[in-house]
Order: C-alpha cells, then sequence, then structure tokens
C-alpha cells in the first residue's frame, strides 16, 4: 500500500525483535468479545485514480463560485487570491510541520505568527492580537467569555445585526456555561436602541460592522454608553477588506475585535476551514484565549520567537484555563498573513476601494429593476435589497438563469419574521460588469 | 519577637505579633522554574485558612498560594509585578507575597519550624 | 502553594558559536530574514489591481485613511517565504515522533481533492440545488465515521479535538438535563490531557480525579468509587495518554451507565485500533476524533484541524446543527435547532457547516486507505512504536515497567538520574541528530515524560536509525558526555530561546516606535 512503508520482511523482522508471535498479540488487552475478526464493512483500498474519479464526480455536481455570475457573502466572501499564496502554503515545511513547540526548529512558523499578529493588531486598530482561532464564531463566542472573565459580570448584550449563525454559536456557548444573553432581533434597518440595552450587569455588548445586512455602523457611540457602564464593546468583521475602507473598531473605542479573516488568502471551501482573527487592549492580555506568539533572544543573543503566556492554556492550567483551545488556524493564517504581505497598504486600500465601487455599481443596477428595493445607505461590499416575492424562490429562480444572487435573510433565521424578501447581496473585484448586467437582467426576467 | 514557621504546603509565615508575612519556600520556587507572573489578592480582602489567595506562574507551571491562616490581607508585594523573578532570587526575603492581619494564632499548630521543614524536604526527594 | 514540579528551565544559557561567524549572520542556506515590517513599506505591493474608478462612496463618513502595513513584491515575498520556512521541522523531512499527535505522512492527493474547483470554490450559503456534490461527501465521510466506530450518530461540524471535546460533554450535559437531572461532577484521570478538565470546567462541572494502578491503567474499582449520583459522565481517553489500552474499559462503561452516567473518549489515540476494535462496542457514548491526527489532513504548523464526534444511540439525538439529512438521491442541510426533526440539538458550535477543506482530505484517505488498508496502518503504527520500545527498554526506563504498548512508548527520566541530564535537554539534542523531540513532560503524572508515537508511516530502517540516536545519546548522558545534551541545540537554525524573558516581558507584535533589538 503506498503509504505504508513496512514490507512483510520488515514485519517479521521487527515481530521478532519485540518478542511476540504475531501482530495480533500485541492486540491482546483488547477484550475478546469485542476484538475485530472480520474487516470493517467499508470499500477496500483504492489507487490515486480510483479516488480522483469518484471525490471527482462528487466535486462535479457542485457549482464552483468562479464558474457563474456570482454575490454570495454573509460571513464567506469570494476574493481573488494571487497564484503565489496557495504555492508557499504547500511548501512541506509549512503544511507538515506540527505546534511549534520546540521553538529552535520551527522560527519559520513563530516568525509568520509574530508578523500576523502585528498584521492584525494594524488592520483593527488595537493593540495586540493573537495567533488566530478557528473562525469568527467560534471567536466571537470566545470574546464573550473573555469579556466575562475582565468585567467579572456574566451578561452579553448581542445586536441585532450580528450575523445569525455567530449568534447561534454565543447563545449555545452562554447557555451551557450558565450566562445570561440578551439578544437584539434582526435588523434589517439599522434602527435597533442597543444602547439602551446596556446597564451596570453588562459585560459586554457585541455589534458587528458592516453587519450582516451589509450596514455599516458606527460604534464610537456605542463604545462610549458601554465604558460609562463599565462594560466592554466587542466589536465583530466577518468581511475583513472592508477594514482597507473603513475606520477600524480600535479607532472607535473597541475593546475586543474579533473577526472572520477568510477574504484574505483563504477560498471558500464550503464554509472551512477559515481563520478567525482576536485583538484586544494591552493590558488584558492575560486574559486573552488562544495561542500568542512572542518575541524573546536566544542563547546567542539572537532574536527568535517562541509561543508565551502559556499559562492561560488548557495544558498547564486544566480546569483554570481561560478556554479549552488547543489549535489555532496555522495554515490559513500563513495563507492570510503572506497575501496580506502581498496586497500591503496600498494594495489592501485599492482592492477594498474596488469592492465598494462595484458594490454600488451593482446596488444601482438592481434598484432600477422595477419593485426592487435597497434598503442599505451606507454599506462595504455588501447590502439587501426587498423583493417584491418569497427571497428563497425568487434566488432558486436566479440559479435556472445561471446567476448565484445572494442569501435570503431568512435562511439565516427562519423564525423571525418579516425576512422572507430581502436577499443579502455581496459584490467583490471578481464580480465584472457582466457579471452584473447578468444579474439585473435575470433578476427582472424571474420578477415579471 | 519575628517567627518563621513552614507549611506542608511549601509556605512560609513570618510572624510578628498579630501580622503575618506569607511566602513560597526555596524549595518551592525551584520546583517552579523561572516565576514570570505572580497574581496578588488587594488589600482588605479577607480569607479563611486554606482558600486560594494568589497563584504563582512560571513558563510551564502554575500553582496556587493558600492562605496559611484565615485573616485579612493588609498587603500585597507591589514589587512582584514589575519583578516576579524576585521570586528566584530572594523567595523568603525581599520576595513575600502578602501580609495578613490574623487572630487565631492556633491555627498555625502543626506547622514546622526551619530544622523541621529541612527534614520535609529532604523527604521529598 | 500547590506544589507543582511541571518547572524546568526556561532561559537559555552558554553559546553554540563553532568556527568563525558570517560577515551576514547566514550560514549557507540558513538565511536570516528580518520581520516584513522591517523590509517592507506602505506603498509597496505584489498585486496589480486595475485603477478604481474614483466614484463617490457610500460609507457613511467612517472612510479610513492610514493603516501602516508593510506589502512586498512577489519575488520578495517569495523569498521571504522560503527563507522562513527553511527553518521549519517537518514530517515530510524527517522523524516528528510527537506521541499522542499522530504525526503521519500527509498524502498529496488529499491537496489536490481539497483543490478541485468544486470542492474549494464553492460557498457555504449557495442554494443546496447547487452543491449536493458536498452535501454527499459530507454525508459519506459520516457513513464511513459510523461504520469504523460501531456508532449511531455524527456531528461534522466541530472545528477541532478541543471543539469536539465540548460537543461531546455538551451532549452529555443536555441528555442530563433532559432527565431532569443537573449533576455536577464529571470524572477525569491525572494522566488526561488538559483539554479534558478545561472543557468540563468550561461547562460548569467540577472535576474529580481519578488515580490510576500502578500499571498506568485506571481500574473499574477507582472508578466505581468515584461514581456517585453526582457524576454526570466520565472522560476517559483510549487507548490512554501512557500508550496502553485500557483493558478493563467495558467494565468500566457498565459502571457509568449504571451510576446514570455517560461516558466521553477522548478520540486522539484512535489511529492504534482503527480495524482493530469499534468505540460503540467499548460503551462509548461520545468519541471526537481528530481528523488531523489519525485521518492525516495536514497540521499545518498549528492547524487547522476538525474534530467530528461520533455518538452512541444515547446521545445521538443530541447532536448540534448543522447536519445533513438524505431523502432519496436528494442531500439537504438541518441548520437551526427548530427545523430539527426528531432531534434535540443542543445548539450550533460554529457559523457553516464545519471543515470541509479537512473532509475532503479525510475521505481521500480513507478511501485510498480502505477497510484493509487502515487496518494495516493501525497495526504498523503499533508495530513500529513496539519495535521502538523493543530497541530502548534495556537502557531507557518505563514508568509502569516493560509491557506491550499500543501506537505510542512512553518512558521517563529516571534513565538520567544523576547525570545532570534532563529530559529537556535529551530533547533537544535529538534536534542536532536530526530528529523533531517527542512529545516531552506529558502526560503529567510521569517525571519528565517522553512519548514517543512513530506512527505507521516511518520505515524500519528510519526507525533503526532513530533507535541507534537515542541509544547513543543515553550512552553519552551516563558516561559524562553530557555538554552535547546540555547546551543542544548546535545545529538548529537557533540555539534555545528565553522563553522566560518572553513571559516576564510580553512582546506581541513589532512596534514602530521601538528600537531594534541588538544583537550581541
Amino acid at each position: 500500500m503506498r503509504y505504508l512503508p513496512l514490507s512483510d520482511a520488515d514485519r517479521k523482522a521487527m515481530l521478532s525483535s519485540v518478542g511476540v508471535g504475531s501482530i495480533d498479540d500485541l492486540f491482546a488487552d483488547i477484550p475478546e468479545e469485542v476484538r475485530l475478526t472480520e474487516l470493517i464493512d467499508l470499500p477496500r483500498k483504492a489507487g490515486e485514480m480510483d479516488v480522483e474519479r469518484q471525490l471527482g464526480a462528487m466535486a462535479a455536481k457542485n457549482t464552483a463560485a468562479s464558474a457563474v455570475p456570482f454575490f454570495v457573502g454573509c460571513g464567506a466572501y469570494k476574493h481573488h487570491i494571487p497564484a503565489s499564496v496557495d504555492h508557499l502554503i504547500q511548501r512541506s515545511e509549512f503544511l507538515t510541520a506540527y505546534t511549534p513547540y520546540q521553538p529552535e526548529v520551527s522560527q519559520g512558523t513563530l516568525q509568520y505568527l509574530f508578523e500576523f499578529q502585528t498584521q492584525m493588531a494594524l488592520l483593527t486598530g488595537m493593540e495586540v492580537a493573537n495567533a488566530s482561532m478557528y473562525d469568527g464564531s467560534t471567536g466571537c463566542g470566545e470574546a464573550v467569555l473573555m469579556a466575562h472573565r475582565v468585567t467579572r459580570r456574566s451578561k452579553a448584550v448581542l445586536s441585532g445585526g450580528l450575523h445569525p449563525q455567530y449568534r447561534d454559536v454565543v447563545h449555545t456557548l452562554c447557555r451551557l456555561t450558565e450566562e445570561p444573553v440578551e439578544t437584539l432581533p434582526p435588523d434589517p434597518t439599522g434602527s435597533e436602541d442597543i444602547i439602551a440595552a446596556i446597564d451596570e450587569d453588562t459585560a459586554c455588548v457585541v455589534v458587528q460592522t458592516p453587519d450582516v445586512f451589509g450596514r455599516i455602523r458606527d460604534l464610537a457611540p456605542i463604545a462610549a454608553a458601554a465604558h460609562e457602564k463599565g462594560a466592554l464593546l466587542v466589536a465583530v468583521v466577518t468581511e475583513i477588506v472592508s477594514l482597507g475602507a473603513l475606520k477600524p473598531p480600535g479607532e472607535m473605542g473597541a475593546d475586543i475585535v474579533v473577526a472572520e479573516g477568510q477574504s484574505i488568502g483563504v477560498g471558500l471551501s464550503f464554509g472551512g476551514p477559515y481563520v478567525g482573527l482576536l485583538a484586544t487592549r494591552e493590558k488584558y492580555i492575560r486574559q486573552m484565549p488562544g495561542r500568542v506568539c512572542g518575541e524573546t533572544v536566544d542563547a546567542d543573543g539572537k532574536r527568535g520567537f517562541v509561543l508565551t503566556l502559556s499559562t492561560r492554556e488548557q495544558h498547564i492550567r486544566r480546569e483554570k484555563a481561560t478556554s479549552n483551545i488547543c489549535t489555532n488556524s496555522g495554515l490559513c493564517a500563513l495563507a492570510f498573513t503572506i497575501h496580506l504581505s502581498l496586497l500591503g497598504e496600498a494594495g489592501l486600500m485599492r482592492l477594498a476601494r474596488i469592492n465598494h465601487e462595484n458594490a454600488i455599481a451593482l446596488a444601482d443596477a438592481l434598484e432600477s429593476v422595477d419593485g426592487v428595493e435597497l434598503l442599505t445607505t451606507a454599506f462595504f461590499n455588501e447590502f439587501t435589497i426587498r423583493v417584491p416575492g418569497k427571497a428563497a424562490d425568487i434566488l432558486e429562480s436566479l440559479v435556472e438563469k445561471g446567476v448565484l444572487g445572494g442569501v435570503p435573510a431568512s435562511r439565516l433565521a427562519p423564525d423571525q419574521d418579516g425576512l422572507e424578501d430581502l436577499i443579502i447581496v455581496a459584490a467583490t473585484e471578481v464580480n465584472t460588469a457582466e457579471d452584473r448586467h447578468a444579474y439585473a437582467k435575470a433578476l427582472k426576467e424571474v420578477l415579471s | 519577637m519575628a517567627e518563621m514557621k513552614y507549611t506542608d504546603d511549601h509556605e512560609y509565615i513570618l510572624v510578628d505579633g498579630d501580622v503575618g508575612t506569607v511566602g513560597i519556600t526555596k524549595y518551592a520556587q525551584e520546583q517552579l522554574g523561572d516565576v514570570v507572573f505572580v497574581e496578588l489578592p488587594e488589600a482588605g480582602k479577607v480569607f479563611s485558612k486554606g482558600d486560594e489567595a494568589a497563584v504563582v506562574e512560571s513558563v510551564k507551571a502554575a500553582a496556587e498560594v493558600y492562605a496559611p491562616v484565615s485573616g485579612e490581607i493588609i498587603e500585597a508585594n507591589g514589587d512582584l509585578e514589575a519583578n516576579p523573578g524576585l521570586v528566584n532570587e530572594d523567595p523568603e526575603g525581599g520576595a513575600w507575597f502578602m501580609k495578613i492581619k490574623f487572630s487565631d494564632k492556633s491555627e498555625m499548630d502543626g506547622m514546622m519550624d526551619a530544622d523541621a521543614y529541612a527534614k520535609f524536604v529532604e523527604e521529598q526527594g | 502553594m500547590s506544589m507543582n514540579r511541571g518547572g524546568r528551565p526556561t532561559s537559555a544559557a552558554g553559546s553554540s558559536n563553532i568556527g568563525h561567524p558570517t560577515f551576514t549572520g547566514n550560514k549557507a542556506l540558513q538565511i536570516e530574514e528580518p520581520l516584513i515590517f522591517e523590509v517592507g513599506n506602505t506603498g509597496k505591493t505584489g498585486v496589480d489591481l486595475p485603477e478604481p474608478d474614483g466614484k463617490e462612496d457610500r460609507l457613511g463618513g467612517l472612510e479610513r485613511k492610514e493603516i501602516g502595513l508593510p506589502g512586498l513584491t512577489e519575488p520578495e515575498v517569495m523569498r521571504h517565504y522560503v527563507r522562513l520556512s527553511q527553518k521549519n521541522f517537518a514530517i515530510d523531512a524527517g522523524v516528528y515522533p510527537l506521541g499522542s499527535c499522530t504525526m503521519k505522512h500527509n498524502a498529496r492527493l488529499n491537496e489536490k481533492m481539497a483543490r478541485l474547483p468544486g470542492i474549494g470554490d464553492i460557498h457555504p450559503l449557495q442554494p443546496e440545488s447547487t452543491v449536493q456534490g458536498a452535501l454527499e461527501l459530507m454525508s459519506t465521510l459520516a457513513a464511513w465515521l459510523l461504520e469504523m466506530t460501531g456508532m449511531a450518530g455524527v456531528a461534522l461540524s466541530p472545528k477541532a479535538g478541543a471543539h469536539g471535546e465540548f460537543c461531546g460533554m455538551a451532549a452529555i450535559k443536555t441528555a442530563q438535563l433532559a432527565k431532569g437531572d443537573a449533576r455536577s461532577v464529571v470524572l477525569v484521570p491525572e494522566s488526561a490531557h488538559g483539554t479534558n478538565p478545561a472543557t468540563a470546567s468550561l461547562l460548569g462541572y467540577s472535576v474529580r480525579d481519578v488515580a490510576a494502578r500502578e500499571d498506568g491503567t485506571v481500574s473499574p474499582e477507582a472508578v466505581r468509587e468515584a461514581l456517585g449520583p453526582d457524576v454526570a459522565g466520565i472522560m476517559l481517553t483510549n487507548p490512554n495518554t501512557c500508550g496502553l489500552f485500557e483493558r478493563d474499559i467495558i467494565e468500566i462503561a457498565d459502571a457509568v451507565h449504571e451510576a446514570g452516567a455517560y461516558f466521553y473518549c477522548d478520540g486522539a489515540n484512535f489511529n492504534a485500533i482503527v480495524g482493530k476494535a469499534r468505540p460503540g462496542d467499548l460503551g462509548v457514548d461520545c468519541m471526537h476524533i481528530n481528523l488531523h491526527k489519525t485521518f492525516s489532513t495536514p497540521h499545518g504548523g498549528g492547524g487547522p484541524g476538525s474534530g467530528p464526534v461520533v455518538f452512541s444511540e444515547a446521545l445521538a439525538p443530541f447532536a448540534p446543527v448543522p447536519y445533513v439529512v438524505r431523502d432519496g438521491d436528494v442531500f439537504s442541510l438541518v441548520e437551526t435547532v427548530e427545523a430539527a426533526e426528531g432531534m434535540k440539538p443542543f445548539g450550533r458550535q460554529t457559523a457553516f457547516h464545519g471543515q470541509m477543506g479537512m473532509f475532503v482530505r479525510a475521505l481521500a484517505y480513507m478511501m485510498s486507505h480502505g477497510s484493509d488498508g487502515m487496518r494495516q496502518a493501525s497495526e504498523d503504527a503499533v508495530l513500529n512504536a513496539n519495535y521502538v520500545r523493543a530497541g530502548l527498554r534495556d537502557i531507557m526506563t518505563q514508568p509502569f515497567g516493560d509491557q506491550i504498548c499500543m501506537h505510542e512508548v512512553l518512558f521517563d527520566d529516571t534513565f538520567l538520574k544523576d547525570t545532570g541530564v534532563t529530559t529537556l535537554d535529551f530533547a533537544k539534542a535529538m534536534i542536532d541528530e536530526g530528529f523533531h523531540p517527542m512529545t516531552m513532560y506529558f502526560p503529567l503524572v510521569v517525571h519528565g515524560a517522553m512519548l514517543i508515537e512513530p506512527t505507521e508511516s516511518e520505515s524500519k530502517a528510519s526507525l533503526d536509525q532513530f533507535i541507534a540516536a537515542l541509544r547513543d545519546l543515553t550512552q553519552a548522558a551516563k558516561e559524562g558526555d553530557t555538554e552535547r545534551l546540555t547546551g543542544a541545540p548546535y545545529y538548529a537554525p537557533m540555539a534555545r530561546l528565553d522563553e522566560t524573558r518572553a513571559a516576564r516581558q510580553p512582546i506581541l507584535r513589532w512596534s514602530p516606535d521601538r528600537p531594534a533589538e541588538a544583537a550581541e
């Protein structure tokens, strides 16, 4: 078998060295009544060609984003990734390395994590960042728990602009850890009064910007109101490219920033693996979850990097750890930092600008279709339209016309009234004028 | 006359009147390795004997420090915030953790003197 | 204080200079590479994008003026990251015997499959009619996992092992609450990985330790003694963290169930028993599986992982959303608790559907190996570990005596007593010899633990080299030739690093206003 180096002769010789007669002697501790004597009822081994055929058949049944005019967003975005990113992350020394617990032979990983942390801090306008989390949604849950630790309070207040699946993650976490959560209902028109919900019991208020409906939120007044009551502002960003055009949460008073980094360097991949980003103030670093990389020197006085502040983590504090998390999103963080190094400030800001302009062009085109109402006035690359009919059905009809037009808001929050006729539409740099024209034309046809 | 007593938790309490200066022993800091952070209680906090009062961390280990007697914290050692390494250099002197004002001296029955503690440590192996 | 003997030296001492230093600081192929912030600038970019139109924005007055991020052109980026990569040890480069990590070969076919446009370039929220193949893939993976483990239900969404632990324990908590019986305690062996008590604690349980018996395994008597009406569940790793199969596991499972509690199994060591025993037959109620360990998805320098959880009949109804259901030829996703028919999901653990990139890699591994190949892999993994044990048992010491191990073998530092050499020194010397060190100082219950897991991916020749090197190092320690160990590594890209300093004065980012660190 192509992945197993031992030959039968090897096995025979090795069994002899070990001093047992057969391989099953090494499994003697398995109680006899549960020892498997037959092969498990699954297909036998297959060559590469065979596996490619099988998985290729499954892949062929799916519509790839690059194949059609594509406008689906809501927390994962189709962006162009330069060829060198994927090439670099496939280098053996990055792909097949483990967590950098032996820093002398892991400076590659450690240095890029240090650079990544710095990039995150600059991007979000915060002082420090960790070495990544699983994704934005689990990072959001961890940020809420962190706010509890910092404020020693337990109530979280969630904005109605928060991605409903992020909201569900926080709800699940807080219910199981027995912490109260107050959630404002989904808010497509941006009319909620979240400040009124903040009181002396509030640990944190969680606000997403741009929100799940695409609306840009000004965090400054919310931050001020939270701080006045001794609470923290957790800012959530699901489209990281927006920070190339918009004032970062750190400049608006956020205490913890949680983001999804998928838009930079990481493909859509049907929802995972992605890369969660968490940044905060220096004074909170000992309450921060996840791995973190720090600078130091070696025995020769040479600058180097190590994982640090490990005593927060579960392998040391066990019951008293800041979180049970072990893994960061290593390779995805690498893809992110490589892509961002290629973009640089100039590239990122231009990329953001193009995204925004494409969204404006698309919004204008769709708004000009009879019956379509644009709900979002201030947006980055995503906005919400109201359509005359059931959004989910209209989108399905658009599929038949070869256009993937967005996400029906009701999919994310099916139990909420008033969302059935809303489509959340994303536009990025990959969309062309032809794509936008195709969408508007198809939508007009479907609605008539 | 100040009196030094040791617990089998590897803490010491230097008793002077009704105030005890508490820290961890030389042996304890050796086992921990280089101390990188100490979390101390605020002055005014009241503990019962055996309550977790402080935490001392090295790079690879963390240990709770328990109140050896019941009482009120009257001072925590501010030097340890900027210089946690002091715990390794002078654990039983300048790197005291906190001063407790206690009322029940009988809680110290069973604590060891310097010789008894030295023997105790030897037996730890 | 609570005595913690887990400390060890974490600041560096001694120099590693051999011969004359070069002018650049480079050593042939080992090139010193500064930070991107020290070589790039905010005006440079390696991506050519069209000129924006310059139309009026709709950013609500919250436009950003500057960021401070450096950029590099493509050739500079390639140099930067290729140079960094050359400082990393990797499975593809040599033996990486980390116990409980299962550093097996990462097949490149798996990478190719993950990059098929129909898999890598699909959005989780596209209409379901456009991703039927993706849902089929998830369904197929779930079926393989269920067959392999003999369990009744599976949650694919947990993003990594610890996330999977949380999933399993959340199902247990929810099941207990559904019975109207909150229960407040979870039993955890002292040898367990720290995530176990951390997860239990997070869910509001207090942790009751279960001591191991002399041979390193858990006794049913100890479990029975610790059980009570307040115990919600037990968290066991099998094979355990000492590399041993818990031979009384069925009796333990029965006792746990009799007491109204559930059995969570940490599946980190599943690689030892795939095709040899099924967790479902052992009485397990839930087990997380590390796709990045047992099923070869790449470790990527620390992630991403994937931690699906398999459930018994008793716990399957509580599996979280989302999950895939099948109606004839049509696959669909159940995405909310409200939409879950006949199930009582405890909620949602992550946005979207889980680590699809890891699902396809794991399935490619499973299809490639098949049931015969996977059983052979487990047998080879166990044989390799025992071969290492056989090669070292006369000179290195095992804490629970010499006995058959599973896929990993555990040594302690007794054999280094009075040599002045620690487990840490031994590990660092292995680096100079061309190996990645084994897992050290874990499990905590053993002094100076060394946990070696070769995996099935090592050839006999490779193991012979490895064993010979460890024998030589042991010999050196015993003969007083200790400097090669206590000052190691000498040949790595860096010498020992000062972890004390990193923790005392945390510097977690580059700053424009900080003066550059001066090298001596």
